[in-house]
């Protein structure tokens, strides 16, 4: 008989007040008796609509009666049949949205704690098993053929590692000194601790993926060099590094901060530990943040944990409308994060000499719904007021990094940068070239950008299949 | 990892370094930069391809130690290695074909970012004037390099302790007034000085091309760090740049932005003091 509970088991977090002063990871993670407990909960449907809502196609009731029957080994290879990073996906995933939210269990209730439970199977196998002999028990036939991966974020490392099991030769061309792409650059160590996307990495590199640092595709090397070094296939999963900045006076004081700047100085270079790391991160007694998605809320709650006293979130709409987790919102605001909801920035007001001194912003309200559908925000005439803050950190979007279309001019591409790209197979306007991930929707999902660079590899392989067969003829 | 390959100090502050780079000496041209990394704790900082050799595979690159890393570096020895070096970054520079004469200035440290462009302009049949100015004597660095390819050198000295006293800008003018047409001038040194040469090159008319180097972190187009405003326009100097026209670039707004991160007793004043955190 099934675990009615109404409510999942809850999550253990650490205090708010002790958090936010520093960078440990916030939730704690389940126990072997929470996770069985929660396991329970799962009524195994026959329909399974849980697995259609997954991107990646995990396949959620198998692994969780397996974590209810405490055979957590057997879980772990279940899901890491679709998914090759769990331990991420546990913790970042949008469940709310996706598995989770067509959970037969959340229309009476909470749905059951899929993404704790992804979790928790991830994390019980790194503390307790080499994970070495559990994944790579089929052996592969090797091929001769070369791949080569443009980017090391959460689609080209899954590219990769599907293409290393089919048996591909993939090498992964990275621009920064450490691979991993957002995981690494943007979400903070306190919602995804960097050794574990580390140990993640690692079981990527195990299956014999190679992947190369320091090379900037477009500027150390080009198309031309790949196709000279034997690679017959590309995958491009460059992401969406850009940043938007406002356009509004002011954007360039002192002060003002990129969130890709900010929190790349905070989490790639580790500015949290200046002075032990040499790069600094300076940082007012107040902060504005701008813009209400997860980048936002990451990009605030760093700056609280670094000591700022006040850190608002600057956001036109309505907390409705907010862009990010659910989960977030609520951290953030555990944490001190102060809202201010329908305002929106007018301009940055600086000091004589270029630093920032605070922010001009209007009220809005909500008008008529827009092409969105969501109802959109007009200014209240004449309610301009400064807000008091020193830095100001820009996090309203990122759009596709030129680089690569500057170096590949036929690669077609959307007016907004997006690479143009086949839905189902990532295939692009060039044979043999495929992408995925950010660097083709736009700003989007880790989940997202792995599904993505799991069909490609399929596609990849059927492209490579199909050259050499019909090259036999 | 990165070998250094030689090492040589041009003065008591600057240093040229021959790196072990293949995949990047086979790209670079001139006007482009590397960034690097010495080690896992360092920061990444950028700095100018000052040659490259295709065939032996290095990178030369000369900097001067002004802060933890660039003394860091001059710390190292033929043979030591860098952890990442990665470019190279940033527009080659483009110039006219039918240049005819062409003034190059370097301020300082400058000189040595300015010296590849020179090499380019003379291998291009442009006739080159090289003006180069330092503090003093002691600070003077690549005379002899660019003696080589300049078809005209000047150097100049704050206080008058070598060649010309004063300022490169003063020679700039009194070549210019004497009767020389250049047709481009290139000036690469100190905000203040860029600032002051297109000041003087805007009242002749003549197009002026400048280095920018503001604080770089990606050197990709990721962080926004670097951003110029250039004509009304925000730019980002390592892939927009860094080379501009210094008739449209706002040097006031660049020199308050490189005081980002210089004064430190500001800091204690105004900012978190991070030092004190502990993070376990
Ligand atoms: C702060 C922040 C928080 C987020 N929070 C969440 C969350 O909670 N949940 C969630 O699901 N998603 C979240 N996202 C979104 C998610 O991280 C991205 O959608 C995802 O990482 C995209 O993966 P990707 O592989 O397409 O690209 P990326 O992760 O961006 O990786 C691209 C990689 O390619 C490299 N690259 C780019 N150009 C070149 C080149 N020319 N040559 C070589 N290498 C190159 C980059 O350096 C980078 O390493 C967040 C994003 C940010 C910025
Ligand atoms: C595209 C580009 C090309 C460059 N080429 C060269 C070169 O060929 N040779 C060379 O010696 N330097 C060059 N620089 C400058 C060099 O990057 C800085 O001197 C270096 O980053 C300082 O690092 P640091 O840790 O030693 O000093 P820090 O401790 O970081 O700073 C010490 C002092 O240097 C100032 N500073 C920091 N960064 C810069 C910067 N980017 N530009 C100017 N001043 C800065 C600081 O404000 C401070 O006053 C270049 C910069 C750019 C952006
Ligand atoms: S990968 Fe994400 S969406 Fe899929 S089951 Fe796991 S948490 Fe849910
Ligand atoms: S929908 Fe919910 S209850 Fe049903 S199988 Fe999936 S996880 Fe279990
Ligand atoms: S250095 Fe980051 S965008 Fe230029």
């Amino acid at each position: 008989m099934a675990n009615m509970s109404k409510i999942k088991v809850p999550m253990p977090e650490q205090d708010p007040q002790v958090r936010n002063k520093q960078f440990q990871e916030v939730a704690l993670g389940y126990t072997e008796d929470m996770a069985v407990e929660e396991a329970t909960r799962c009524l195994n449907c026959k329909h399974k609509p849980c697995i259609k809502g997954c991107p990646v196609s995990v396949q959620i009731p198998e692994f969780i009666s397996l974590v209810a029957n405490k055979d957590f080994e057997g879980a772990y290879k279940k899901i890491t049949e679709t998914n090759s990073l769990p331990a991420i996906c546990g913790r970042v995933c949008p469940q709310e949205t996706q598995c989770e939210q067509v959970c037969v269990r959340a229309i009476k209730g909470e749905s059951v704690g899929i993404g704790r439970l992804e979790r928790f199977v991830a994390d019980w196998m790194m503390k307790n098993k080499n994970k070495e002999e559990v994944q790579h028990t089929e052996s592969v036939e090797k091929k001769s053929k070369k791949v080569a991966v443009i980017g090391s974020g959460p689609a080209g490392l899954t590219c990769a590692g599907d293409l290393a099991k089919m048996g591909y030769q993939v090498t992964i061309f990275e621009a920064f000194h450490t691979p991993g792409g957002v995981l690494m650059y943007g979400i903070p160590e306190f919602r995804l601790p960097k050794e574990l996307v580390q140990a993640e990495i690692d079981q990527v590199r195990k299956l014999g993926v190679d992947i190369k640092t320091n090379i900037v595709v477009g500027k150390t090397i080009d198309f031309n060099d790949l196709k000279e070094a034997g690679y017959e296939a590309i995958f491009i999963g460059s992401g969406a590094g850009l940043p938007g900045f406002l356009g509004i006076e002011g954007e360039n004081l002192n002060g003002v901060y990129s969130a890709n700047e900010f929190l790349t100085r905070v989490n790639l270079m580790k500015a949290y530990k200046f002075p032990e790391y040499d790069t600094p991160v300076k940082l007012a007694k107040n902060v504005a943040v701008v813009g209400g998605g997860n980048v936002a809320m990451d990009a605030a709650r760093s700056a609280k944990r670094l000591g700022a006293e006040h850190v608002y979130i600057v956001y036109r709409r309505s907390e409705k409308e907010l862009p990010a987790r659910l989960e977030e919102v609520h951290h953030a605001k555990e944490e001190g994060i102060e809202f201010r909801l329908l305002n929106n920035p007018v301009r940055i007001l600086g000091t004589e000499d270029g630093y920032v001194k605070g922010m001009e912003c209007i009220k809005m309200e909500l008008g008529e719904p827009d092409a969105s559908g969501r109802r959109r925000p007009v200014p209240v005439q004449g309610s301009e007021f400064v807000l008091d803050v020193g830095t100001v950190i820009v996090a309203i979007g990122q759009s596709p990094n030129p680089l690569i279309k500057k170096t590949v001019p036929e690669l077609e591409t959307q007016k907004w940068g997006g690479i143009i790209a086949d839905e189902k197979t990532g295939a692009t306007n060039i044979p043999g070239v495929f992408a995925g991930g950010d660097a083709v929707t736009g700003a989007a999902t880790v989940i997202l950008a792995m599904g993505a660079g799991k069909e490609s590899a399929k596609a990849i392989d059927d492209y490579l299949s199909k050259k050499d067969s019909n090259s036999q003829v | 990892m990165f070998k250094i390959l030689e090492k040589k100090a041009l003065n008591e502050q600057v240093t040229r370094m021959v790196i072990d780079a293949p995949l990047i000496a086979k790209k670079a041209e001139p006007g482009q930069f590397i960034i690097l990394r010495i080690d896992e704790y360092g920061e990444r900082i950028p700095l100018t391809i000052a040659d490259y050799n295709r065939e032996d595979g290095t990178v030369t690159i000369i900097f001067q130690e002004v802060g933890k890393t660039t003394k860091q570096l001059g710390a190292l020895n033929e043979g030591d290695a860098l952890l990442d070096f990665v470019g190279p970054l940033g527009m080659a520079t483009e110039y006219d074909r039918d240049l005819k004469r062409a003034a190059v200035i370097g301020g300082g440290l400058g000189t040595a970012i300015a010296y590849p462009q020179i090499k380019k302009l003379a291998s291009m049949g442009v006739e080159t004037d090289a003006i180069i100015g330092f503090r003093n004597k002691n600070l003077v660095i690549l005379e002899d390099e660019i003696k080589e390819h300049a078809s005209n050198l000047f150097v100049t000295t704050d206080d008058g302790s070598y060649s010309h006293k004063g300022f490169v800008t003063d020679v700039l003018k009194d070549q210019i007034e004497s009767g020389v047409k250049y047709d481009l001038v290139v000036a690469i040194g100190p905000l203040v000085m860029m600032k002051f040469v297109s000041k003087l090159t805007k009242q002749y008319g003549i197009k002026t091309v400048v280095s920018m180097n503001p604080v770089m972190i990606d050197g990709t187009g990721m962080c926004g760090g670097c951003r110029i405003t250039v004509d009304g326009k925000t730019k980002f100097a390592c892939v927009d740049g860094p080379d501009f026209d210094g008739h449209q670039v706002d040097f006031d707004e660049a020199i308050r932005r490189s005081a980002m991160y210089k004064d430190k007793e500001r800091d204690a004043e105004h900012y978190c003091q991070l030092e004190g955190m502990n993070n376990g």
